[in-house]
């Protein structure tokens, strides 16, 4: 356990990078899959097949493969970044699926009969959508977003196989420093993922409360 | 008639192989309220909704002030916006209050500012009885509040003609009388109106004219007076002994 306490400063480090990570590809990811959302539900076809194909074939692969197209495959399109940037995008193409589908239920689940009340005053597609339809369905879909988002925090760690150092790389590093802490440092790894997760489903609850009261 | 507002001529409608619209011929003059009356199914929603294209139509010409209704895009949102209408199932923005719901077209689809908007929506709430419930969500309304709103949402647009899909169908006893109430005092204030319901009271004491459908052709139009004392189709007047009957 001292060893573990001595290397607390490594061990924080690597939780800030995990933050960083889940950040920066958690506002992309909203950001994308909002788009994405709105292509699927739009009124020119070609739009709406481009959404549905990007998610049926994100979707349903591996994250850890998605990995390997962001970290191998970019750099062969002359595409070079740092192995954190690689992550973020190979976390952002992977996520904007999940929010894509979160945003298009919410976007299902408001009634028809504003649409259409919103058409009858005159509103074009791109205002119905942007002051009648989406803010409905950000506030219906709080509690799926905190899942998606939960999965994203968890979903850094596949990084450690990519040259990041976040908290997983941390533990593995610190690991075969001292093999017979490898036992206090994945309670500890654990215990920080769960903070962290925790922190969110706290953030989210409250956001979920204070939207409910003005649905 | 020489003041044709919106003029309807050789309208047909299907929805599969259902033939809903029949040919219809209809003109509405400026300042006239048109009642629309018919059984359930006989297409009388239908050509409401078709008059601002919320259902586009398959043959014919809808004309309004001697424009032809556009068929997509920017131009079918700014001829929208001179229309109002009025919904059975009110359909508020549910996120907005009483007071957003009203200001949103004036703001976003004819450019005025907030508190320009705001002030005539205030001014709107209180011509339907609601000054105090601005601040409220629908949530927090009765059916007949909301449907008021409703019509205040639509006047706020100051729209050329006011179309209502059964307003109090789906709103209790005693609140269908403060919205017709609402209603009346627009068609007395030169509001270019067309109802469907099955308030045969307000056709009697509102309509220029009524026109009876059924099975998407229009049976028989006339004066309440003519229709209601005189009808002359068999159907016109089997369907009034059906509702007149308790």
């Amino acid at each position: 356990m001292d060893f573990v306490w001595d290397q607390r400063e490594l061990i924080l480090e690597g939780f800030w990078r995990t933050i960083q990570l889940a950040a920066l590809a958690g506002g992309l990811s909203l950001v994308f899959g909002t788009l994405l959302a709105v292509m699927r539900v739009c009124p020119i076809p070609p739009l709406r097949w481009a959404g549905a194909t990007y998610v049926t074939v994100v979707r349903n692969t591996p994250l850890t493969l998605v990995f390997i197209f962001s970290t191998f495959g970019l750099p062969r399109l002359e595409i070079r970044f740092s192995f954190f940037v690689f992550a973020v995008v190979a976390l952002t193409v992977y996520t904007s699926s999940f929010v894509c589908e979160a945003v298009r239920s919410g976007i299902n689940s408001v009634a028809s009969g504003e649409i259409e009340a919103a058409r009858a005053i005159g509103l074009p597609f791109r205002q119905t959508l942007s002051l009648v339809v989406l803010p409905q369905a950000f506030r219906a879909i709080v509690p799926l977003l905190s899942s998606v988002f939960i999965a994203l925090t968890k979903n850094t760690s596949i990084a450690v196989a990519f040259s990041v150092t976040e908290a997983t790389s941390i533990l593995r590093r610190l690991q075969n420093q001292d093999a017979s802490a490898t036992f206090p440092l994945l309670i500890v790894t654990a215990a920080g993922y769960l903070v962290i997760t925790l922190a969110l489903s706290f953030a989210f609850s409250r956001l979920e409360r204070r939207v409910a009261a003005a649905r | 008639m020489s003041d044709q507002l919106v003029a309807l001529s050789k309208v047909n409608k299907h929805f599969g192989p259902l033939h809903v619209l029949k040919d219809i011929d209809l003109g509405v003059a400026r300042g006239q309220v048109v009642v629309v009356l018919g059984p359930s199914g006989s297409g009388k929603s239908t050509l409401c909704r078709v008059i601002n294209r919320l259902e586009p139509i398959d043959s014919g010409t809808i004309t309004l002030d001697g424009r032809a209704v556009p068929a997509e895009g920017k131009a079918l949102a700014r001829y929208r916006a001179d229309i109002g209408m009025v919904f059975q199932s009110f359909n508020l923005f549910s996120h907005k209050t009483a007071l957003g719901n009203v200001a949103l077209g004036p703001m976003k689809v004819r450019g005025r500012a907030k508190a320009d908007a705001e002030r005539t929506a205030r001014e709107l709430l209180d011509r339907v009885g609601l000054a105090d419930k601005a601040d409220a969500i629908p949530a927090q309304l009765s059916g007949g509040q909301q449907q008021r709103v409703a019509i205040a949402r639509a006047l706020a647009m100051e729209p050329k003609l006011l179309l209502f899909d059964e307003p109090t169908s789906a709103l209790d006893p005693e609140m269908i009388s403060d919205v017709l109430d609402v209603m009346i005092e627009l068609a007395q204030s030169g509001m270019t109106m067309i109802v469907v319901t099955h308030e045969m009271g307000f056709a009697r004491q509102a309509a220029d004219q009524v026109v009876f459908m059924d099975e998407g052709e229009i049976v028989e139009r006339g004066t309440p007076a003519e229709f209601f004392d005189h009808p002359t189709s068999t159907r016109a007047k089997d369907f009034l002994s059906k509702i007149l009957a308790y």
